[in-house]
């Protein structure tokens, strides 16, 4: 068996002429969790779709679970929980039907069995027969992922599975991504949150549908070779503009109150912020993970993949 | 195979559970064939009757008088006017207030007495050449009768003469012509194709709209399997339909049943797979359930044109004739005009239903092959 539960080669694929994923390349090994970033539209879901083999690679190759993703998806999805990133269970079947249904599908021995004890352990045997459209937004991503893990899957495809949730609900989900890569799953999840992408082994960061950097999160930060210094008070809001445009300044980004200023060259950086030294408090603090993404999309420009 | 089974019965649950909760489908299923039937059944007539008729007679004699009354006893001509101006007639007909003026002109008692062969003119409104024509056919041999129950004595060398050959009509199965026995089975097929195939195509569009399909995709299910899954309910729905009509078409409208009960279900059976399949296909065309919608009724249209349910099979020109032929409903409304007017067996039948039959394979395999196993 492969050491490597994902590894595809020189991933593309386009709709029409637009080219929503562009050469990446993903080797992932068994057993651990990666983060998959990017902003909006950069071609994430479309990466996994092709891993999973609902979309047909324009061009590129791979294997997933020691399968060829083009040729034997039959095979990849039998041991793949794909938790899409819209709810995509029935609305209109309760919450065991629905729970029946894809145990049906997978044809799992005593599937009653395996269905009271799913339910059991979300927590929902009083609310087994309410309509899975009822339900919030925390407790359809719960459900969901009950439902694509009950086959014991040996890969799980996340997307985006806490947008939309509150901070509790999300910090339960990945309590149960980590118990669940425990089990020996090997999870790869997409998000847009950094405290999450900071529970992962490593990263792949998508930028216009290229791979952008990977690595783990210290690597990444320190690959950027930024410096990052930090302002709070009720000066900091109007120093913001101001500071943009001076020499050395790389990106300028507010995180809850305080103001990030980044740049590269330290002594340059130094010497911007020195001239507001008398209206706020500057201190040195680690780059953060959003620092380091913010400078990347920067470095990488602007979206190119429209091909004309 | 037993991984397949379990799949399609998980499909089929499915599939039974959402009908089940969706009950304006639900309705509509079992109410569109109720309503359909009441309203087409009593509404359709291809042999009008009372249609309204002017009389412009401008002469009142024993003959005239013994012609006009048997034109209204036939029951095809009701008299609404009468008037004296040849324009007004004119202008009744154009309106469309009448279908006939009939006029008869002043001097045709004495005229026909010398034997100066007179003329009676009718005009029809013949813009709808079915309406005005069975009320036409019979106003010769009404005219015929009248003149021989008044040319009598004397006269009587004037009356027509029977014809030398005495030639004698058997009208089969239908002996009265009674237009519901020819029109309500054929509605069986007419619901049958609505509803299957609305419904199939509908039922698969449906998914890929709300997004479930991303999901039944991502699971291990082959296209043969969601077919028969999908499909399978929907048999039961057209059996249900068709107990409804049947049960109504000897209720309702006695329809005769002479065949034998088993051709008709074996005839009913094909021709719901055949419309399922079809509306599998429109699914795996359609992008959305409007598309699909849109795809049924370019499908329907011409299924009630040109299957010989409207109008008779055998005017259309030999092209069209062979359009029909394609169709499935055209077929099957031989199938059930022969079992229930004729009491025809399976043998002779065995044409149609080798053709319903491949028409199952072709659509079905080009289903197949249209399905989609990815989102591209
Ligand atoms: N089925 C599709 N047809 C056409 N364009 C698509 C389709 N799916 C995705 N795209 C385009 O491809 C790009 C990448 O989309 P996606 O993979 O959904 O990004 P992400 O998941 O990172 O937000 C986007 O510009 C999107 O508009
Ligand atoms: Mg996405």
């Amino acid at each position: 068996m492969s050491e490597l539960a994902i590894d595809v080669r020189h991933l593309s694929k386009a709709f029409g002429n637009k080219l929503a994923v562009d050469d990446v390349n993903i080797a992932m090994p068994r057993g651990q969790v990666w983060g998959f970033l990017g902003p909006n539209g950069s071609g994430k879901t479309t990466t996994i779709r092709m891993i999973c083999g609902l979309l047909r690679p324009t061009a590129g190759e791979g294997i997933c679970l020691g399968y060829d993703i083009a040729r034997e998806s039959d095979r990849i999805k039998r041991r793949t929980g794909y938790m899409t990133q819209r709810f995509s269970f029935w609305n209109d079947l309760t919450i065991r039907e629905n729970l029946e249904f894809v145990a049906r599908l997978y044809e799992l021995p005593s599937r009653t069995a395996v269905v009271d004890e799913t339910i059991e352990k979300l927590g929902l045997t009083h609310r087994q027969h309410q309509l899975a459209g009822t339900l919030s937004g925390g407790w359809k991503q719960r459900l969901a992922l009950a439902a694509v893990t009950m086959h014991q899957p040996d890969l799980l495809l996340l997307d985006e599975p806490t947008a939309g949730v509150d901070p509790q609900a999300r910090r339960d989900f990945w309590d149960e991504i980590h118990a669940l890569s425990n089990q020996g799953m090997t999870v790869l999840v997409s998000t847009h949150y950094m405290d999450e992408a900071e529970r992962c082994d490593h990263i792949v960061y998508l930028a216009h549908g290229k791979l952008l950097v990977e690595g783990q999160v210290r690597e990444i930060v320190a690959s950027t070779g930024l410096v990052t210094f930090r302002a709070q008070g009720a000066g900091v809001r109007v120093l913001a503009p101001k500071l943009k445009t001076l020499p050395g300044v790389q990106h300028v980004a507010f995180f809850g109150a305080a103001l990030h200023v980044s740049g590269t060259d330290r002594r340059a950086l130094e010497q911007a912020l020195a001239q507001f030294a008398d209206d706020v408090q500057w201190e040195e603090v680690e780059t953060s993970l959003e620092d380091a993404f913010i400078a990347l999309m920067e470095r990488a420009g602007p979206d190119a993949r429209l091909s004309a | 195979m037993r991984g397949s089974w379990s799949r399609i019965l998980a499909i089929l649950l499915k599939e039974l559970i959402q009908m089940r909760r969706d009950r304006l489908t639900f309705a509509m299923m079992l109410g569109i064939p109720v309503m359909q039937l009441i309203l087409f059944g009593y509404a359709i007539n291809t042999d009008p009757k009372h249609l309204p008729t002017a009389l412009h007679i401008e002469e009142q004699s024993p003959v005239v008088r013994r012609f006009t009354e048997a034109l209204e006893q036939s029951g095809y001509f009701a008299f609404v006017r009468r008037t004296v101006d040849p324009r007004e007639g004119k202008a009744l007909l154009e309106s469309g207030a009448v279908s006939f003026v009939i006029h008869v002109p002043a001097g045709f008692a004495r005229e026909l007495v010398r034997g100066e062969r007179p003329a009676i003119l009718i005009e029809a409104d013949a813009s709808d050449p079915l309406a005005a024509g069975n009320a036409l056919a019979q106003a010769p041999a009404i005219l015929d009768r009248a003149l021989r129950d008044t040319l009598t004595g004397p006269l009587a060398h004037l009356a027509p003469r029977p014809p030398a050959v005495n030639l004698i009509v058997h009208r089969r199965y239908n002996p009265e012509g009674v237009t519901q026995y020819n029109i309500v089975p054929g509605l069986l097929g007419v619901i049958l194709t609505m509803t299957m195939v609305m419904i199939t195509s509908i039922a698969m569009t449906r998914e890929v709209e709300r997004g479930t399909m991303e999901n039944l995709l991502a699971m291990p299910t082959r296209p043969v399997e969601v077919m028969l899954g999908k499909i399978a309910p929907y048999i039961l729905v057209g059996m249900i339909q068709t107990a409804i009509i049947i049960a109504a078409a000897q209720g309702l409208f006695h329809v005769p049943f002479m065949g034998h009960r088993w051709v008709l279900a074996t005839g009913v059976a094909t021709f719901i797979i055949a419309n399922l399949s079809l509306g599998f296909l429109f699914s795996t065309l359609a992008r959305t359930q409007m598309q699909a919608m849109q795809m049924t009724f370019f499908f329907f249209l011409p299924s009630i044109l040109l299957s010989g349910f409207m109008f008779p099979f055998r005017g259309m020109p030999q092209w069209a004739q062979a359009l029909g032929e394609i169709l499935p409903l055209t077929h099957f409304l031989r199938i059930i005009r022969g079992v229930m007017l004729k009491g025809t067996d399976f043998l002779p039948l065995w044409i149609e239903f080798g053709a319903i039959g491949i028409f199952i394979l072709l659509v079905g395999t080009l289903a197949m092959l249209r399905y989609r196993t990815t989102l591209d």
